[in-house]
């Protein structure tokens, strides 16, 4: 099961000149068991502190989060997570990434090294089992956190960025492969970009931010038929509209 | 165009270099000088070094000299590591030990001798002590460089896959991802305690050793053999560091490989 519920959430940061920013305010946000939803809005609006929240990395100011009922404080494995930034271990093999958590929740090293292969299959990764981190391309490593993250066995997969510093194509083809995996692993998905194409492509629903203090301003529901057609009209159509309302956010 | 000049700059320069040096050396020890207490020559120095292999006294020198510089290092290891690593992950180690330390650290490891007499005798474990002194400090430095070198991203993603208390964050994510800071330590730490073990053996520690026979041939006059331990600690002295480069880069540090030092 995953269904997250965000109540409330307000979070500011104090600078060292002593003066505080409010980063989100009075956020909430329900997300059904299975769902993709992403997040956009402007840079700067809060949508990675949110993220961090959930993960269980920031501690809100007000406001609380729960998953399946049990409120979050600290991150535990339930929620798997994947970086903006390359993120894999470097001192580790692939395989010895993808088996990082289950280690730690103390799985027998066969059962760990049996799933650690399924997940490198999913991927098409299996000739790099043994490869450090920097032989891999960025493409490569970030399909590894992916795994990583999911070999611990989350119900909610929560995904900063991870496809920004990837290079268009590679970009669309990892943004396939992550709706393969969505759709045979029947986790909730909780992602965050700044890219309307990429919302637009894989979300079930989209929420938009407006900027700072980051609020909900708006929850479109996406209900064009998978598999999508980036360039159809409907695509295209809710595309503008989400950039038209993201101008004006800027605009502010 | 075949690169035929490049076959002339190539490899054997070196040991030519080399040669010429040797050549000019016992050119001005035979011809110029003629005094082999100010310059032996370089057969005085080779007959001095198959004379100490022949009648065995080098190993007894050897094992003893190891012996100190283990001592002193493995001390310097056991105690340095984990201060730095206490004071590299909490932050308030770090302001109750550091001040202490910038005002140990500034005293030179020989001033330490007398102290290290008083309390140790004129044992081994003196001089191994002396050696720890200036060893421990580069380690303690470099632990905690490179736990304030951790990429947040790594803890973070760790605490993620359920690795949550200090214990397994400092296994796990800082020892390894400080690594290189720490083994660049332990190589200048191993370069200091080298450089130590000559002064910690001078006060007579033992009756052999590489520092101690560099003091004993000299009160003999004999320079010859004063040259031949000189040799014999900056040749040593080079293939420890090499040892532990090889170690270093090749099994812990494997995953390196291509990040520009």
């Amino acid at each position: 099961m995953g269904h997250l519920s965000v109540k409330h959430i307000s979070q500011s940061f104090e600078k060292d000149s002593g003066e505080s920013t409010k980063a989100l305010e009075d956020v909430s946000l329900e997300i059904e068991d299975g769902e993709f939803v992403c997040i956009i809005g402007p840079s700067g609006c809060g949508k990675t502190t949110l993220l961090r929240i959930i993960a269980g990395l920031d501690i809100p100011d007000s406001g609380q989060v729960t998953l399946d009922g049990d409120t979050i404080t600290v991150p535990d494995p339930r929620r798997g997570m994947v970086f903006q930034e390359y993120s894999l271990f470097p001192w580790r093999t692939v395989m010895e990434n993808i088996t990082f958590g289950m280690e730690m929740q103390h799985v027998p090293q066969a059962e760990r090294l049996k799933t650690a292969e399924e997940y490198l299959n999913l991927v098409g990764l299996e000739q790099f089992r043994n490869s450090y981190p920097y032989e891999l391309s960025g493409g490569m490593r970030q399909r590894v956190a992916i795994v990583r993250a999911l070999a611990n066995n989350p119900s909610v997969l929560l995904m900063d960025e991870p496809f920004g510093a990837l290079d268009a194509q590679t970009r669309n083809l990892l943004q396939q492969e992550l709706l393969q995996i969505w759709s045979k692993k029947k986790i909730t998905i909780l992602f965050v970009t700044h890219s309307v194409d990429e919302a637009v492509y894989l979300a079930d629903r989209i929420v938009v931010m407006s900027a700072r203090p980051g609020k909900v301003k708006e929850i479109v529901t996406v209900t064009l038929p998978r598999p999508r057609d980036r360039t159809s009209r409907q695509a295209n159509e809710l595309r503008n509209k989400l950039l038209e309302e993201l101008a004006e956010e800027r605009k502010k | 165009m075949n690169h035929q000049k490049s076959t002339f700059s190539g490899k054997g320069i070196d040991l030519i270099s080399l040669l010429v040096v040797i050549i000019i050396w016992q050119f001005i020890a035979d011809f110029l000088i003629q005094r082999k207490l100010i310059l032996p020559s370089f057969t005085d120095v080779v007959s001095a070094f198959v004379n100490i292999v022949q009648t065995g006294v080098i190993f007894m020198d050897l094992l003893t000299s190891l012996v100190h510089f283990g001592l002193g290092l493995f001390a310097a290891l056991i105690i340095g590591i984990p201060i730095g690593v206490a004071m590299g992950w909490f932050k308030y180690v770090n302001k109750a030990i550091d001040p202490l330390i910038e005002v140990v650290r500034p005293i030179p490891p020989l001033a330490w001798i007398p102290f290290a007499i008083v309390w140790f005798g004129l044992t081994n474990i003196s001089a191994g002590f002396v050696i720890f002194v200036g060893a421990v400090f580069p380690i303690i430095i470099n632990t905690v460089a490179g736990f304030k070198g951790i990429p947040r991203v790594y803890v973070e993603a760790a605490k993620v896959l359920g690795c949550m208390n200090d214990r397994c964050l400092i296994r796990h994510v800082a020892l390894p991802s400080s690594m290189p800071s720490i083994a660049a330590g332990i190589r200048i730490a191993m370069g200091v305690g080298w450089m130590c073990l000559v002064a910690a053996e001078m006060f007579g520690v033992s009756s052999s050793g590489l520092g101690y026979k560099i003091w004993w041939h000299y009160y003999l006059h004999q320079m010859d053999y004063v040259l031949v331990y000189m040799l014999i600690l900056g040749f040593l002295g080079l293939l420890i560091d090499r040892v532990f480069r090889w170690y270093v880069d090749g099994k812990i540090l494997k995953w390196r490989k291509g990040v520009v030092v």
